[in-house]
Parts: structure tokens; sequence; C-alpha cells
């Protein structure tokens, strides 16, 4: 094992076709046209000497030292700057170079300080490499000249006003001024990879500094704490303070982000078993060696004393925990399951898969369900979120995933983003796409919320449709109406690839008068001109991608949305091809496989049904049991169930539905009905208040499996510690089905994937060998595309004709009227990612301590609510309180908040409206009031005194074992 | 009654919102708000910001690069003197010692009366008539003692 060094080629790579040849130093070099000479030769293994170059930037030419010569030509041109032509010939090494390289490193050096064996950079200090490389030896000009590293002046112990102290605000990472070199290469960074602009160089010539903010600190500044200038730093100017408690680390594996949908590489740098920093990896197909602050940084929960490491047990809720062995939970649980079955019958219990574990972890909970249980009441956390999205793109397109990689972003040119709010909760996407936006696409932003997107530095949606909650179906209907009854659509597109006969009845029914803008303004708030502009620029501008969060999937007609989205890419020809597409941004880093391995009730691993015979047979054969042919219960029925005494017990791996699922009141009620509630965490969550077993989970640097993102993209997950618990989640997963009476035998989650690949067709060709080689791979993986699908449906849909629904809008249920006033719509934010059980047990409170809502200055004033306020707001279901945030992001008669922290309970307000098709709750619109309040409800401090208890643990065991 | 800052923001809107529209407004924006507070306020920065769709940063690095913009106000008068190096050579050297002690100030200070802040600049573009200098916008040729002693006088009327 040894540290990862990935190549730094110094500038961008060209993506020119076109290919040239040059000699440097006496090497052939050919590379695409538009290449950098520091590239070329980096190319041919020659490491020009740089420091204001690195290959996540394009580049700026400031340091000087990577001048060669040209034969033929005068003078010393940075190579960096200078592109590489057919047949030049050029040198790197010459005396003359030599000379100005030492001449600008003694320069460099004069203004440094000299304690590199005690600087946190020693060992990955490019300023030091280079010294060394260019042979440095000597600094004429002496050290004690004008300079920024001393304090006090050495001569006359005078204050030094260029030095400037270290800035250590931000939680994660220290700004040191002294020893900065001004490369530029943070700015650079912050400017054109993370796209937030929030550095800037102050002042000029000597007096040149790097400057967050108006000379402010990091943590006051623009700054989003994304890590991209830390990465940058070449020096340790800018220096994670992991490093800096720990030292370098000493060997790396890449492995996989374990928040969002985005699935970013990641190098785990490792000091033994102690994880010293996560840094974004460049070969990384999602992320392209950019990351934001949840995966860079706020990996500290993984360590968090608040983790339970053993099993514990108690007869009832209100009963304080007590720590048992392994064995003794095992043991437990497989009798008391079958205790419960005996009693209450076959499908009196079930389970629920984790979109946060690995896919093996999923297959393994889905088979223990359908083969252990004998039923199929398996569901995931994905019914609360993108389940519309498997039903609507199945439906018309025939899979039920997106359609694009992540890497189509740059080759689109009218983007359209609905209900999803990339900068806060795909932050790492939202970089890629503001990167695109500044080249020149457009955007169309619909969104009842002024997101960031809709105008932020340098980036600015060409339209904003400010929609009233609930009402995306008419929104986005309405879009196609324009698009048809103004002959916009893609005819020969259609007539290829779609049924003729279905596109005239659907455009028969979009062009009624009544999806016209004008009709809908009424609904939906949004001016008829924007939306006819915005349709006519989605089908005329070019290549048009289309992404979309949970703010389409999370209604009662969430589904309707999917398949009016999907129509109206196929309506404009969008899709089989780079910069199109419908993309939906996947919530959790395992959504999109959780759904894959067979999550749901009624279907097995690849989507197929339970009622199909020939792949029930499959699976009946491989693991010897006669599977149920009936879909069992989702999550809310199994609740209902529950509460109407049927369904007794129920297997959790990592999922909190006490905190993430709707109407709070009614999932207590369905597990304090229960008898047998197991819930395998990382922590006591929430709905560990209402379990009999608990069985500590592991985290995702603590084993080895695969993680699908919301591209598709199957991506290794390797494990780079011990697991604090003692066991990966499959093994507990795996002992538990042993002690239920099933042979399971696998030894190492390669095996898991195999079984998968044997059974599910678009799974046929995945395995760790090609993973291994390859990195990841995006399914469908099999003989027909053995390297994977980055884009799908090219030729032909994968139903074979694309298929047009027609999408009626139906209101929802849930109206406001004279008690509750206003509607109420929920989100996330940068820093804390779901229901916080990770953020917030890291530093990155200090962005987001509590929920707040957030309400316009004119709802405000009626109420006399002021900011900051203690309000309570309330809806049908339930109220709770929170701090009030006035501002015009949201219109009036919109509220919004976020539900990262249990206190706040958001989801107790939520209503049981869901999704017609799939059960998808509907978060996205509740009516609520919202009044003056003197602090928490009455239902959040019985929640507190009773979450308290059921926290108590009488520890039995002494230390873990 | 406005707070001064709230003051400040009102006018600084104004001249934001006559010229962001303009090709490249950033530098035509921060003379324009010299020209009316006689410096570039701290709060109008973020306004510019705003109002540029650019960052707060971006703006704070433009203006801090160009010497001429100030962050407070200056004196009545403002003199600067050529410290390049045509000038130097023609006694720029003498001239600028004589300006620090006639005004009992040095380099970017202000006279306690607020009449006259001396600044350095790095060529007037007037090398053919060094030293030169520059009092309130209007150059001056061929500086020597006597000149710079009714200079000092006269912006102490």
């Amino acid at each position: 094992m040894s540290l990862i060094h990935e190549i730094d080629f110094g500038t961008p790579a060209s993506k020119s076709e076109k290919m040239i040849s040059l000699t440097i130093d006496g090497n052939e070099v050919t590379v695409p046209e538009g290449t950098s000479l520091m590239r070329a030769a980096m190319e041919a293994g020659i490491q020009v000497p740089k420091l204001c170059a690195t290959d996540m930037v394009d580049a700026f030419g400031s340091c000087r030292l990577c001048l060669i010569e040209i034969e033929g030509r005068n003078g010393t041109p940075a190579s960096c700057t200078t592109p590489a032509m057919q047949g030049l010939v050029v040198h790197t090494q010459t005396q003359r170079l030599k000379d100005i390289r030492k001449g600008v490193m003694e320069l460099y050096i004069s203004d440094h300080p000299l304690d590199c064996l005690t600087c946190a950079a020693n060992g990955d200090c490019e300023l030091q490499d280079m010294a060394g490389a260019v042979g440095l030896r000597d600094v004429r000009y002496g050290y004690e000249g004008d300079n920024h590293v001393f304090a006090k002046s050495k001569n006359d112990n005078v204050a030094n006003d260029r030095w400037m102290p270290k800035d250590e605000s931000n939680p994660y990472f220290t700004y040191d001024p002294a020893k900065c070199i001004v490369c530029s290469r943070c700015v650079r960074a912050c400017e054109e990879v993370q796209g937030t602009f929030a550095l800037t160089i102050e002042g000029r010539g000597f007096s040149s500094r790097v400057s967050p903010g108006m000379h402010e600190h990091f943590i006051d500044s623009e700054c989003v704490s994304c890590g991209a200038c830390v990465q940058a730093c070449p020096t340790a100017t800018l220096t994670e303070k992991s490093v800096i408690q720990i030292g370098q680390p000493e060997h790396s594996k890449v492995t996989t982000c374990a928040y969002c949908g985005v699935g970013c590489s990641f190098k785990a740098e490792m000091r033994g078993e102690e994880l010293v920093r996560m840094v974004p990896y460049k070969d990384g197909k999602a992320n392209r060696g950019h990351s934001c602050v949840k995966g860079r940084f706020a990996y500290g929960y993984s360590t968090h004393k608040d983790r339970i490491l053993n099993p514990m047990i108690r007869e009832k809720v209100s009963d304080p925990w007590r720590e048992v062995t392994w064995e003794e939970a095992y043991k437990h649980v497989a009798s008391e399951f079958r205790r419960i079955q005996y009693q209450y019958g076959r499908n009196s219990i079930g389970g629920i898969t984790s979109s946060r574990c690995t896919n093996e972890e999923t297959y393994l909970v889905q088979k223990l369900v359908r083969a252990g249980f004998g039923n199929n009441n398996v569901d995931t956390c994905a019914r609360v979120c993108h389940s519309p999205t498997g039903y609507g793109l199945n439906k018309t397109f025939g899979t039920s995933a997106g359609t694009q990689d992540f890497d189509s972003v740059e080759h689109t040119d009218v983007v359209i983003v609905i209900g999803a709010n990339p900068t806060d909760g795909h932050p790492v996407f939202a970089s890629r796409l503001k990167k695109r936006l500044r080249q020149g696409a457009k955007l169309i932003v619909i969104d009842p919320r002024r997101i960031d997107l809709v105008r932020s530095p340098h980036i600015k949606a060409a339209h904003h449709l400010p929609l009233r909650p609930g009402t995306n179906v008419a929104v986005v209907t309405s879009l196609s109406h324009v698009i048809v009854t103004e002959g916009l659509f893609n005819e020969k597109f259609i007539r290829e690839r779609c049924d003729w006969d279905e596109f005239q009845d659907w455009a028969a029914f979009v062009s009624m008068p009544e999806h016209s803008p004008e009709a809908i303004e009424q609904l939906t708030g949004v001016p008829p001109q924007a939306l006819r502009e915005a349709a006519r620029l989605f089908a005329t501008g070019g290549n048009g991608a289309i992404y979309y969060g949970l703010g389409v999937t999370e209604h009662s007609q969430g589904s309707t949305t999917v398949m009016a989205i999907a129509n109206l890419a196929m309506a404009t020809g969008n899709i089989g091809r780079k910069g199109v597409g419908v993309n939906p941004l996947r919530g959790q880093n395992n959504v999109q496989g959780s759904c894959d391995m067979g999550s749901f009730p009624h279907e097995l691993p690849g989507y197929r049904h339970v009622s199909d015979d020939t792949t029930r047979d499959i699976f009946d054969k491989l693991w010897g049991v006669k599977l149920q042919n009936e879909p069992g219960l989702r999550i809310p029925n199994m609740l209902d169930a529950a509460v109407d005494g049927t369904f007794k017990g129920i297997y959790i791996q990592g999922e909190d539905i006490l905190q993430s699922d709707p109407d709070t009141k009614h999932v207590a009620a369905g597990l304090a009905a229960m008898e047998c509630v197991v819930v395998q965490d990382l922590f006591l969550n929430e709905t560990a208040n209402y379990a009999h077993v608990f069985l500590p989970g592991s985290t995702f640097l603590e084993k080895d499996g695969t993680f699908t993102n919301a591209e598709r993209r199957i991506n290794r997950v390797r494990k780079v510690m011990s697991p604090l618990n003692g066991y990966a989640d499959w093994e507990v997963t795996q002992t538990l089905a042993q002690a239920m009476g099933l042979n399971w035998n696998y030894t190492h989650p390669s095996q898991i994937m195999d079984e998968v690949a044997l059974t599910t067709p678009s799974f046929a060709g995945v395995s760790y060998d090609l993973l291994e080689k390859e990195g990841s791979v995006q399914w469908p993986c099999n003989e027909k595309a053995p390297l994977g699908t980055p884009i799908m449906h090219i030729d032909s849909f994968a139903r074979g004709k694309g298929k047009f629904v027609r999408t009626e809008y139906v209101a929802t249920d849930e109206r406001t009227g004279p008690r509750f006033p206003l509607l109420l719509t929920t989100g996330r934010i940068l820093s804390q990612y779901n229901v916080g059980a990770q953020t917030r047990r890291t530093d990155n409170v200090m962005w987001h301590e509590e929920d707040r809502l957030e309400i316009h200055a004119h709802d405000a004033e009626l109420r006399g609510i002021r900011d900051g306020d203690w309000v309570k707001i309330s809806s049908r279901s339930g109220e709770t309180t929170l701090r009030a945030l006035i501002t015009d992001r949201v219109s009036p008669g919109v509220v919004y908040t976020t539900f990262h922290h249990p206190t706040t309970q958001a989801n107790v307000i939520t209503t049981d409206f869901t999704d017609w098709a799939t059960n998808c709750p509907e978060y996205k619109v509740t009516a609520v009031q919202v009044g003056a309040s003197n602090g928490p409800s009455d239902w959040q401090i019985e929640y507190d005194e009773q979450a308290r208890k059921s926290r108590r643990i009488v520890q039995t065991l002494d230390a873990a074992e | 009654m406005q707070s001064a800052s709230t003051d400040i923001a009102t006018r600084a809107i104004g001249i934001i919102n006559q010229l962001k529209d303009e090709e490249g407004p950033l530098l035509p924006i921060l003379h324009d708000l010299q020209g009316e507070f006689g410096y570039v306020p701290q709060e109008a920065l973020p306004l510019i910001a705003q109002a540029l769709n650019i960052s707060r940063a971006e703006v704070h690095g433009v203006v801090t690069f160009y010497h001429d913009y100030r962050d407070h106000p200056a004196g009545r008068h403002v003199l600067k003197l050529c410290r390049a190096e045509a000038c130097q050579s023609m006694g720029g050297d003498a001239m600028a010692q004589k300006a620090r002690e006639l005004l009992g100030i040095d380099w970017h200070g202000t006279t306690s009366d607020g009449a006259v802040t001396l600044e350095p600049v790095y060529c007037l573009g007037l090398c053919a008539c060094a030293p030169a200098a520059m009092l309130d916008g209007e150059v001056i040729g061929r500086l020597d003692a006597e000149k710079l002693e009714e200079i000092a006088t006269e912006v102490r009327l």
C-alpha cells in the first residue's frame, strides 16, 4: 500500500481530435491540437518545473518557472501558455533556462519562511520540490529584507505591516498568508472549478495577497468550503487542519463518497487506520477531481463518540437499552421474528433496505426478506424520494434511471432545472453545470423558490418560473403546449423513435386551450409570457437537458410530472446523445443502487416484477425457495398495517424513517404498535427511540462494496479502516440470516456482486475485476455493452418506441384555506445532509446550526413576525416551532424550511398524501399557518423527553469486544 | 432621519444603476463613486457586486488593485509627486524630501488641518519636464523648491 500520486499535467486536456507531433528534449510527442507545451512534455514523462500551473485550472503564466526554449524562436516562453504546434523542437533544460529558474526561485524563497521541518506541508510542498528541481543552493537576497514572513522586523523589532496572522476561522482548513507565493491557483480553482468566486488577489505588486471576500475571514466570506483551493495550493498556505494535526498520509485508497447521488470519487488518505484527509480523485468520472464541503471534510461522524458499538436489546421501548453480545442479539432477533410469524402469519414482518448502504448490503437485506422471511415486504427510502422516477421513466422510456452521464453537461446548450437545488443538494454537479453556463449555455429554472442558480456571480437563469408548489404538471404540460401549438416539436425524431399515434393523441391533449400558459396562470402563478419564452428556448436552443430532483417527485402527482418531463424531452428530440436527456438528481449515495437491487416490494433485482414467472424462477432455483408472486407492503402500508395490528416486526437497515418520512406521528404510532423493531445504524437515530433491538452499523470507510450514483455508475467503495463495531453491515445481515436458518456463506462482497451479475441481465457484465480495471461502469453492463452504457436510448428506447403519456393536472387534495393559508415546501442546505445524522456530528454545524423557516416579508408583516423570531408552524397533521428567516427568495404565500435537525421535526407537519402511482409522500406541499410563538411546541417537548428516555443505556458489557 | 450609511447606500445605488448596463461598468462606477464621495465607500462594494452579478471578492480585488481608489476621504487638496526614474534623475528625491518637510507629513498622509494629502505617483508621462507633480489633477512640470513652497502655502489657504 502506498500513496496514490496522480500526475499533474499542468494544464487541462485539449478536446481537439486533430493530433500534432513535436519534439521535446529529443522525444517525439503526439498530442491533440491545443495542448500546452507543458502538458505535451508531461505526456512524454518530462516534468517542466512549475508553480502556478495545475491541470484543474487554465494556464496563467505567472510563476515564470516553466519557461522553455523553442528552436527558431526568440526568448523563453512559458510552457503552460504556449500551445504545442506541429514540428516544434522544444528544449526544457538549457543553461539559460536553468539560470533563469534559479533566479526566480531565489526571489520566491527570499520571501518564504524556512521552517520546512516543522511545516505541515513537509513532503507535500511543490515549492520545496521546485527548489530541489532547480538546484537552489543559495539565496543571494537574504531573508531579512522586505517580507511577509515575520510578524516583527528582526532588525528593530518594529511590527511588520505586511505580515498577516493565520486565518483559522474555517473549521477544516487554515490560511497562512506568510506562506503564500501568490500563484493564484486557489483563486482560479474557486472561480473555474467551484464557480463561487469567493477569493481574489487584493492589492498589487509586492502587496498582493489572497483575500477571501473583501479581506474577510474565510468563514465570513462567500466561501462554501468545497476544498478546491486547498487542493490547488502548492504550499502550506491553505492546509487541512487534519494534516496539521496528524501529519502527512502514507497510503491511500480510492473510494466513493457516501453523501449525495453525485457519487464523487475520493482518495482516502490514511496514516495507518486513521483517516488524514479525503482528496477528490481526478479520475473519478462523476466529479472529475472536485468535491464539496460534505464529501471533502464532513467525515468526522465516522469516529464520533455517539456511535453505538455494541448490540443492544430491550423488552419495551420505555426500558433503557441493555448491551448484549452479537450472538445474543442475533438469537433474539431470529427467535422474535419467527415467533411473530408463527403468531401473526408469514406476512407480519418485513424489512427496509438502505440507500446509504452498499449495493451488496441492500441486495442481502431484500434477499433476507424474500428468502428468509418468505414474503415481499421489503421497501427502501427511495419510496419517499425517487420512486416516481422509477415508475415514470420506466413507463415512457423503459428504464428506471437517468439517461446520461454527468460529463454530458459539458455538451448541453439549454438546461431546465426543475424541483432541484443543485448548489446545495448536488454541489459538485452544480459546479460542473455552472461552468457550462459560464461558457454560454442557457438555463431555465422552474422552482417556487429563487435558488442560487437563478442568479449568483457570473450565472443567471434566462428564465425563472416561480410556480406555486404542487403545480409542476400544469407547468410542464404547458411547456409542451407551447412547443406543440407553435410547431416547435422534432417531428423527425418522434416519427423515428416514438409511437406516432400515441404522439398525436398526446399532442391533441396538450394542445387543448386549458393547457395554455395563459389558462394555467391562475393555478400556477407563472407569468404566461415567461413560460412561452422558456418553452421556445428549450425547443430551439440546441442540446436540451432536463435535471430534476425531489421537487418533482415528492408530490401527489410526482409520477405524472416525471412522465411530463419525459414527454417534453421526446417531443423536442432531446434523448439519446451527449448534452441532452432526462436526469434525475438522486438524493442519496446509493438510492439508484438500492432500487436496482430489488428493494421494492413489487420488483426483484433489475426492476423485474415479482409476478414474472421466469424471473422468479431464476431466484427460486438459486436460493432454493419459492418466492411469493404478489407484491409485498410498501413502507406506508407497513405502518398502516402495524396500526391495524397485522404487521409486527421490522428490520430497518440505515434509514431513519421517523425523521425522514412524512407525518411523524403516524410513523411513531406504527412503530409503537410493533413487537420487534430492529434498527441497524451508526447512531441511536430517531427511529431507534421505538426500537427493541439495535445493531451497530459500519460506515462507508469500514467496508468493501459498491455504490451506484445518479448516472447509473457503479463505483467501488473500499475499506480503509476496520469497522469500529466489529462487522460490516453485510456481515451483520448475513449472520442474522444464518441465525434464521439460511445457508449463506459470502466471504467478500464481490461474491454478492457476482450473484447479482448472475441473476440480473443489466448487471451481467459487472464484476469487481472489471471495476478494478475500469474504475467504474454504468449499467446496463452486459454482452451488448461490456464496458457499460454512459448514454442510454441512443438508437432506440429500452422499451422499443418511446411512449407519450397524457399528463392531466389534478390539484392535490392538500389545499390552502382560511385555517392554513400558506404553502410549506421543504428542501436542503449545502452543509447538511438529509436528516443530518452524519453532518450534525461534524463541524458543518458551523454553517447551519438549526432549521429556519423562510418566509416572505409580506406574510411575516401580516403576522407580526420579525427576522429571527420563534414561530409556530401548524398544519392538519401537527405543529412545530422554529425561528423565522425573512427573505424574498420565496414568493408571498409560500414558506420553506429544511429538515436536517430532529428538534425541528419538519415532518410532524407534512401530511400523509402521496403520489398516486408509488406512494411517494407529498413532502413538497403542505398547507400551513404560521404564527408567533414563545418556544418549542408541546409535541417537541414531549418528544424530546421521550427521546431522552429511550436513549438510556445500561452498561452490561465491559469494553467493546 | 436617515443614518449616514443608508444615505451612502442610496447615493451609491443611484450611481450603480446609472452605469450598470454599460459595457465594462465596474471601473466607471468606481470612478463616479470616488467622484461623489471623495473615496470608494466600503459599504458600496457589496451593492456593486449584487448589481453586476459578480462576487464581493472580485470587486474588492479590483478596488485594491488601483492606487487611485481611496478607502477613506483625502484632504481638500491632493498633491502627487512623481517618484519614477526620470524624475528621480532630475532631483525628484530632493523634491520629495522637501515636500514632506514643508507639509509635515509622510507619503499617503494628510495634514492635521485636512488641507492636503501627499502621494507618490509612478510617472505622470511628463518626463520631459521632470521633476513632475500633480495638484488636484493639474500637472506641474519642472518642479523646484520655490514652486513647492508656493504650493504648500496655497493649499493651506
